[in-house]
């Protein structure tokens, strides 16, 4: 029975510790992004949160577009099967513009980018903390956040909305592929059908939703690099726990999020 | 007055404790080797001179400032008189060994690039590295990477160079090397040089004093002729190199035995 006890404590303080380090984590990178920013900041910070806007964002675009057309077709496809039925296949625009701006947009593109950037994240600081460059970083008085985390931090907050708007264009787009094959709907009458669908609302809380997972990636990916102790499989390790830990986080916040924007919305 | 003065320093890990009660003074311009076996916690010692780590108790004064309690700000700043060359460099693996140099330079001080660039080739001139600037630290042998790591910690013109176990992986020549470049430096900018080692041919060679460490605490401090006279058992068993347990030794002889009268062995 105390063993079970002590279990249980234990793994209760070591979530309060992880929680208590993303806190702590968060704050200070909040603090540290000024000096990534352009003109008023550090103009080292902000060329190496270039390189990580194109690391994170424009590689990943194939990537995210293919999801997000795939992802497209099987939605039109599986709804048009049940909608045909009843007479609505019409409604086969709304689902998919609804579906991708509110929701599916903002997840796939979380996805794609945590198993890219987490993971890339974790290894690269993770191997800095085992080779010792983290605390050659401290010794030159340079703040590690400030210099490892903040060019992430700054890089994903503006990518990955973008990448976002990126897989909502690809996702309706597919819808729109299947609705001209199926139905020969004409691109203008789709296009015209998507925006009576969607309205600035679904947007906002898609865009919302992106911040907050860009939010989480970053810090889940860095931290998890810096909790590195060990040698090379301590760094393999962290990598994968970047990649689980970020995507079932990112999965938690979407459904606070969407039950908030639900029971806020007068749905 | 000391510029490295330590106090009645106490480190525990884990409720282990590792330092037990250290004091030292550190004078200026001297050289101060730090010796010990394995887990003798002079690496630990170091970690805590350069403010890496917190102690349980106790104090560390740099140059009149105590690190163990002071503000970030003064930290930054005595941090900025210091050089630390780590064991296996610490170079920066994605910047060229002369941007690994040039990295505090361009960070902390407002000097115009043709400066930066002129400091970093006599920094590594000094260090007999002037012709390798352009190759990553991958691409260098380990003697050199200890040697650019040096240099970059050169940089800022420091006045204490500490050196984590600089002939650590290296052959006897290319550590003698090492030895005279640590000679000459301190020779060329009197500055106050730390050297953790185990290595007792290296420790002779640069030490001003020597300070020896067995199992968290200091069993002798003083000159390399009072260390190499002195009669303390342990001391003495370091320096003659007597193992600590001849068990093991006779444990494997008998597994050998046994193993050679066993029937796989026996036709």
């Amino acid at each position: 029975m105390a063993t079970i006890t002590e279990r249980v404590g234990k793994s209760t303080l070591e979530h309060l510790d992880y929680v208590g380090g993303l806190s702590i984590q968060l704050w200070a990178s909040i603090r540290a992004l000024g000096v990534a920013l352009p003109v008023t900041g550090n103009r080292y910070r902000w060329k190496a949160s270039i390189v990580q806007m194109f690391q994170i964002g424009v590689q990943a675009i194939p990537m995210v577009g293919l999801m997000a057309l795939c992802s497209g077709f099987i939605l039109a496809m599986q709804g048009a099967s049940e909608l045909r039925r009843v007479g609505a296949l019409g409604l086969v625009i709304d689902l998919v513009a609804i579906a991708f701006t509110r929701e599916l947009g903002p997840l796939l593109t979380a996805i794609a980018v945590s198993g890219r950037s987490a993971s890339a994240f974790s290894a690269e600081i993770g191997t800095m903390m085992v080779t010792e460059e983290v605390d050659a970083l401290r010794v030159m008085a340079f703040e590690p956040v400030e210099f490892v985390l903040a060019p992430k931090f700054l890089a994903a907050l503006i990518v990955v909305p973008c990448l976002v708007v990126l897989c909502n264009v690809c996702g309706i787009a597919a819808g729109g592929i299947f609705m001209f094959f199926s139905t020969h709907l004409g691109p203008g009458q789709y296009v015209h059908g998507v925006m009576t669908s969607i309205h600035l609302r679904d947007v906002i809380t898609g865009f919302i939703k992106s911040v907050a997972f860009a939010v989480i990636i970053v810090q889940v990916g860095c931290l998890e690099g810096f909790r590195v102790r060990g040698g090379p499989e301590a760094v393999g390790r962290s990598t994968t726990a970047a990649v689980v830990k970020s995507t079932f986080l990112v999965i938690v916040a979407d459904a606070v999020f969407t039950a908030i924007f639900y029971f806020t919305g007068g749905h | 007055m000391a510029i490295i003065s330590i106090h009645d320093l106490v480190v525990e890990y884990g409720g282990r404790r590792v330092l037990d009660g250290l004091s030292l003074d550190i004078e200026p311009g001297e050289t101060m080797v730090l010796l010990g076996g394995s887990g003798s916690g002079k690496s630990t010692l170091m970690r805590h001179i350069i403010a890496l780590e917190r102690p349980k108790s106790g104090s560390i004064s740099v140059k009149g400032v105590d690190i163990t309690r002071c503000s970030q700000a003064d930290l930054k700043r005595v941090r900025r008189s210091m050089g630390v060359a780590f064991q296996d460099g610490a170079l920066f693996n994605s910047l060229s060994v002369e941007d690994n140099v040039a990295l505090p330079l361009r960070e902390h001080t407002s000097l115009a690039p043709s400066i930066i660039n002129l400091a970093v080739w006599m920094n590594l001139a000094a260090v007999g590295l002037a012709d390798f600037g352009k190759l990553l630290p991958q691409e260098l042998s380990g003697g050199m990477k200890k040697r650019a790591a040096v240099a970059r910690a050169l940089a800022l013109d420091p006045e204490i160079l500490i050196f984590d176990e600089p002939s650590s992986g290296l052959d006897p020549i290319v550590a003698a090397e090492l030895d005279e470049l640590i000679l000459f430096l301190k020779q060329a900018f009197q500055m106050t040089v730390i050297v953790v080692t185990h290595e007792l041919p290296s420790a002779f060679r640069i030490a001003d004093r020597i300070a020896m460490l067995y199992n968290g605490s200091f069993i002798a401090v003083g000159t390399k002729e009072e260390i190499k006279g002195n009669q303390n058992p342990r001391i003495r068993q370091f320096l003659d190199r007597i193992p600590d347990n001849s068990a093991p030794a006779r444990a494997i002889e008998a597994y050998f035995e046994k193993y050679v009268q066993s029937p796989e062995v026996k036709p």
